[in-house]
Formats: C-alpha cells, sequence, structure tokens
C-alpha cells in the first residue's frame, strides 16, 4: 500500500468505503438505532422526570433517586437480586464445570448426555416454571416426596413459603442455565493441550493436582467470560420468577427487573422505573467493569 | 433423543472442508468440541464406574421435569397427584390431548408465535448477514466504534431500558400489534456478532480476486459470503427462531389483546385461568415445547458451534 500515490486516489477511496460499509450496515442500523440505542439514551433523561402514562415529562432532578432511596420496596429487590445472583453464580459455575469435566472423558453415551444437559436451556420458561411448581408442589409433589424417603420430615414448602421460594428458584435458574455454560467450559477445555497433561502426569501430579495446576489456568479465559455473562443473567433475572412465583409471596421473591415492569407498566409510573432502570444498569455495568479490572491485574 | 449415536462425532468448528476445498481457511474463532484429546491414557476402572454414575444421575435431574411434564399429560388430572407418585400413566389418556384444542385458543397462538418466528427468522438473518459483511469486509472511519456499540448494548441488559423502548414504540403506534415483537427482535446485535465472527474466518483473498475480477462489494457478499457461510446461517435461523419461540417478556409488554398472543402468553393465561387442572396444564407445556424440541434435535450441531462461536445468547 505505501506505493500507493496518497493524495486524491486514497481520499476517493475512503469515501468509496464508507458509502459501501454504511449501505451495507444501515439495514440493520436503522432498526438497531431506533429501537435500542436511542432507548438506552432516553433511559438517562427519563429517569429524572415524572413521565406518566398521560405523557407530559416535566424535569424533576433528582426526585426519584432521593425517593428510591426511603422505598423499602426497592430495597428489598435489591437484597433478593444480589441473593439470587450470590447463590446463582457459583452454582452454576460449579456444576457447568463439573459437567463439562465429565463429558470431557472417554464415557459411552457423552453424546446424548450432551444433548439432554441442553434440552432445558431451549425449553420455553412458561413451561418450566409451571413443571417444577408441579414438581416443588409441598404436600404431593416428587421433590418434597423424595425429601421424605431420605427422613427429612419437615421438607421445605418451595415456593408457598417465604423463606424457601428464592431458593427454589434458584435451583430451577441453575438447572436451566447449566447447560449452556457446559457447553462453553467443553469448548474451553479442548484448547488445553494433551501434552500438559501429559508431563504433569510424568512428573507425578495426582488427578486433583492436575486439575489445580493444568485445568484451572487453562480455562482462565473461558472461566472470566462465563462469569461476566452469568453475573449479567442473574442481575436482570425475571421472566423464570414472574412466571413461577410472581415475586412473592409477600415480596420474598421481588426483584430489581420486576419491581421495573411493575412500577412502569403495571403502575404508569415511567419515570420513577426508568429510575430502578439506571440502578439496574449500573449494577451490570459496574459489576462487569470491576471483572475486567481484576482479570487484567490477574494478567500481569 | 432416541438415536445418540447420531450426534457422537459432534466437531464444533465449522467442517472446513464443506463449503470451502482449501483446508487451511479453517476457522480461527469456531472451538472444537469433539472428543477427550487423543493420547490420554484411559481412566482406570474405579473412575469410570465413578463417571458412569455421576453421568446417570445427572441425566436423570436434569430429565426429570420433561419426563414429569409428559407422563402427567397423559394422565387424569386427579392423579397428577398421588401418594405414592404414579410414575407410570394408568390409563393413560390421550383425551387431554384432544380437549386442550376446544378448551384454549391454541390454534391462534400456535399460529401467532408461528408468524412471528419465521418472520423474525427471516429479517434477522437478512439484515444481519448484510451488516456483518460491512463491519467484517470494508474498511472504513468509525468502523470499529459503531462495532463497539453494537457489542456493548449486547451487555446491556434490555429489561433497563424496554421502558424507554415501550414509549417510543408507543409514539410509533406498533405496540399491541405482531410488528412490535418483529422489530423487537429483527434488529439484534447478535446476529451481526455471529455472523461478522464467521466472515473474518474466510480468507481476505477470495474477496480480493473477486474484486479484481470486477465484483461489486453486494456482489462478493451475495455469490461468495453467502454461499460460504451456510452453516453459520443456519446457527443463527435456529437461535433466532427458538428465543422467538420461546419470548415471554416482549409478547408480556406488546401484545395485550387475546387475539395476538403468543403460546407462551396464551400458555401462561390458561395456566391462571385453569389453575386446577393439572394434567391439561402439562398437556399445553408439552405442546408448546415439542415444536422447538424438534427443531433442536434436528439441527443440534449448528446450536452448539453458534454457541461456541460466539458464546452468546441470543
Amino acid at each position: 500500500m505505501a506505493t500507493m500515490p496518497r493524495t486524491r486516489p486514497k481520499r476517493s477511496l475512503v469515501w468509496r468505503n464508507t458509502i459501501a460499509g454504511w449501505s451495507f450496515i444501515l439495514p440493520n442500523f436503522v432498526g438497531f438505532a431506533a429501537l435500542t440505542l436511542v432507548p438506552v439514551v432516553a433511559l438517562f433523561y427519563l429517569a429524572f422526570t415524572n413521565w406518566n402514562v398521560f405523557g407530559v415529562a416535566e424535569w424533576v432532578g433528582t426526585a426519584n433517586f432521593r425517593r428510591m432511596w426511603n422505598d423499602a420496596s426497592f430495597w428489598t429487590a435489591l437484597r433478593n437480586t444480589v441473593y439470587y445472583a450470590v447463590f446463582h453464580i457459583p452454582l452454576t459455575l460449579a456444576a457447568a464445570l463439573g459437567l463439562a469435566l465429565l463429558l470431557n472423558r472417554k464415557l459411552r453415551g457423552v453424546a446424548f448426555f450432551r444433548t439432554v444437559a441442553f434440552f432445558p436451556y431451549i425449553t420455553s420458561i412458561v413451561a418450566i416454571a409451571v413443571v417444577w411448581n408441579q414438581l416443588f408442589s409441598p404436600e404431593y409433589g416428587p421433590v418434597n416426596a423424595f425429601l421424605r424417603g431420605i427422613g427429612i420430615d419437615n421438607p421445605p414448602g418451595w415456593t408457598t413459603s417465604g423463606d424457601w421460594s428464592m431458593p427454589a428458584v434458584i435451583i430451577v435458574g441453575t438447572w436451566r442455565y447449566m447447560g449452556y455454560y457446559m457447553l462453553l467450559f467443553l469448548a474451553g477445555l479442548q484448547t488445553i493441550p494433551a501434552q500438559l497433561y501429559e508431563a504433569a502426569e510424568i512428573d507425578g501430579a495426582t488427578p486433583w493436582q492436575r486439575f489445580v495446576n493444568v485445568t484451572i489456568p487453562g480455562l482462565r479465559h473461558t472461566t472470566f467470560f462465563v462469569t461476566v455473562i452469568l453475573t449479567i443473567e442473574s442481575f436482570k433475572v425475571f421472566d423464570l420468577i414472574l412466571v413461577m412465583t410472581q415475586g412473592g409471596p409477600g415480596q420474598s421473591t421481588l426483584v430489581l427487573s420486576q419491581y421495573i415492569y411493575q412500577k412502569g407498566f403495571v403502575e404508569s409510573q415511567f419515570g420513577y422505573a426508568s429510575a430502578v432502570s439506571i440502578v439496574l444498569f449500573a449494577l451490570c455495568f459496574g459489576v462487569t467493569l470491576i471483572q475486567f479490572l481484576a482479570n487484567r491485574r490477574g494478567e500481569r | 433423543m432416541n438415536r445418540p449415536t447420531r450426534n457422537a462425532p459432534l466437531h464444533t468448528t465449522y467442517p472446513p472442508g464443506r463449503a470451502m476445498t482449501t483446508t487451511d481457511i479453517r476457522p480461527t474463532a469456531a472451538i472444537t468440541v469433539a472428543g477427550p484429546a487423543s493420547g490420554r491414557r484411559r481412566p482406570s476402572r474405579g473412575w469410570r464406574v465413578a463417571g458412569y454414575t455421576a453421568l446417570l444421575l445427572a441425566a436423570a435431574a436434569l430429565l426429570l421435569p420433561f419426563y414429569w411434564m409428559v407422563v402427567a399429560s397423559l394422565k387424569t388430572n386427579n392423579d397428577v397427584f398421588t401418594i405414592p407418585i404414579k410414575w407410570v400413566p394408568d390409563p393413560v389418556v390421550w383425551r387431554n390431548y384432544v380437549d386442550i384444542w376446544q378448551r384454549s385458543d391454541m390454534t391462534t397462538w400456535l399460529g401467532n408465535t408461528l408468524l412471528l418466528s419465521v418472520t423474525v427468522t427471516f429479517l434477522q438473518l437478512l439484515t444481519g448477514s448484510i451488516a456483518a459483511y460491512g463491519f467484517a469486509r470494508i474498511r472504513f472511519p468509525g468502523r470499529n466504534l459503531l462495532f463497539l456499540a453494537y457489542i456493548g448494548t449486547i451487555a446491556v441488559p434490555w429489561q433497563s431500558y424496554m421502558i424507554p423502548q415501550f414509549i417510543l414504540m408507543s409514539k410509533l403506534h406498533l405496540s399491541n400489534t405482531l410488528w412490535s415483537i418483529i422489530a423487537l427482535q429483527a434488529f439484534g446485535a447478535f446476529g451481526v456478532f455471529l455472523m461478522k465472527q464467521f466472515y473474518e474466518t474466510i480468507p481476505e483473498e477470495l474477496s480480493e480476486s473477486a474484486r479484481v475480477d470486477g465484483l461489486t462489494e453486494f456482489g462478493i457478499y451475495r455469490r461468495i459470503m453467502l454461499p460460504l457461510s451456510r452453516p453459520a446461517l443456519a446457527s443463527l435461523a435456529l437461535i433466532t427462531f427458538v428465543t422467538t419461540w420461546n419470548d415471554y417478556l416482549g409478547p408480556l409488554i406488546y401484545l395485550r389483546s387475546p387475539d395476538l398472543r403468543t403460546i407462551q402468553l396464551g400458555l401462561n393465561t390458561f395456566i391462571s385461568q385453569y389453575n386446577a387442572e393439572y394434567a391439561l396444564i402439562m398437556t399445553g407445556s408439552v405442546l408448546s415445547v415439542l415444536p422447538v424440541a424438534v427443531i433442536f434435535l434436528l439441527g443440534q450441531r449448528y446450536f452448539v458451534e453458534g454457541i461456541a462461536t460466539t458464546g452468546l445468547k441470543g
């Protein structure tokens, strides 16, 4: 390219490419800009207004955020979201990695199992929620029948109990997503060279030592990536809870997304709901940022 | 599911020889999910037994809900919850599968959902594959920044901007029409991302020589890139179809009229209407899952490839 004349042809090439590039991107970009970019930007305006269903937005400054500070339901929703994330993330990580390690071995039926593990992920939330509600049924459901069978006389009430509804939702969430993340881990495991394991074995490393010193470092990038997606997915959890428990009993499973939905679409307080949305946005953004920074520091 | 051997050698690389003849143009972004690395020592007997036990237990835990769904859909309503639990329906009640059509608007729901899923998939393939070409193959100022905006929004939860989006959609008079769902799903950044990842594995020389031969950029896309990216298009089509089929939140917010309901929305109203008809509810669930299950089993390879390539959900 160095031999090319620098002045006019170059500039016209840039022009031509710009026009060509944009005309390819445009059909998708129009829809994308209108339905994603504009709303994301508008969110930061709406949150400072008192927009309701009749639609005159009045600038109210930080009033929505001050109201949020004293809103007990908001804090409950935030606490429950964190509760879900704190248990869902490590459980899913462990289950997905465990399954991936299992499937990475020479066993029969591995292909069949991979299909099975992926099944929950492609099944709709509505069907999943209704089945699990039946399985968790306190009196007659098979989960409690099993628990009674192994000697637990007073099994939990699951979705009918304030203390146990969140664990029930966490179990179902983990069950649904572990197959998906397993697939990502499996792909990561394939990139670890077999020679590393052989060398470790020759040096007399036990299976556990091989896992800690070869597998875990080898999966570094995959684990980071999975954690980031898993975190965002946990913070935005919504449809599963909406269909399974509707946030109840009481407010025991009310999460941020659902609170936004309730304020915005049920009570038509668009301004206030947007302010809560910003908290959700900041939560996802902030935690992702911290993860990126931590990852970079770890790489040094 | 009955014939696991069919899926046995599941290579998650897009097979290099399939559309292209040179072997050195193997996609780099894709990852192989094959059997265990060859040359590794066979595990000892004890390990194998433990492995099989764990596999069996995990499979049981994963499949139990599906087994319950099918079995309960074939029971009389009184037989769904019994002590002890009946694990085999006796008598087998096929009637549920007839009754559900009369007691619900299943036909409307399935029709709406099919219409939406097909339209969205078509549009996403079209706009996604075209835009991805612009990002992957044409150099122009601001391109990378623009692409960053695309990728960035994948990480922004939809739940956080659904309110402004809804207001916008209402202003455009699209809410409470099927168009809202089409608009919502058809222009996703995911398709652009997946296709771009794939295009970048196709060697630049191919398009260079086509350019020398006088093909326009659109000609290169249409005649060279598109035919070569059939596996990636298949992945994108399957993932988009299933995502649209399963979507619950979009229809919940945008579709208010009963005659616009999708299968997920319809099933959920049915559940709250007949909340004691346990067997019939399971029948509806089976019917809502069935099309997706069939599509998944037929195109499983492409699913896995698409997800391993992008690592992102639709």
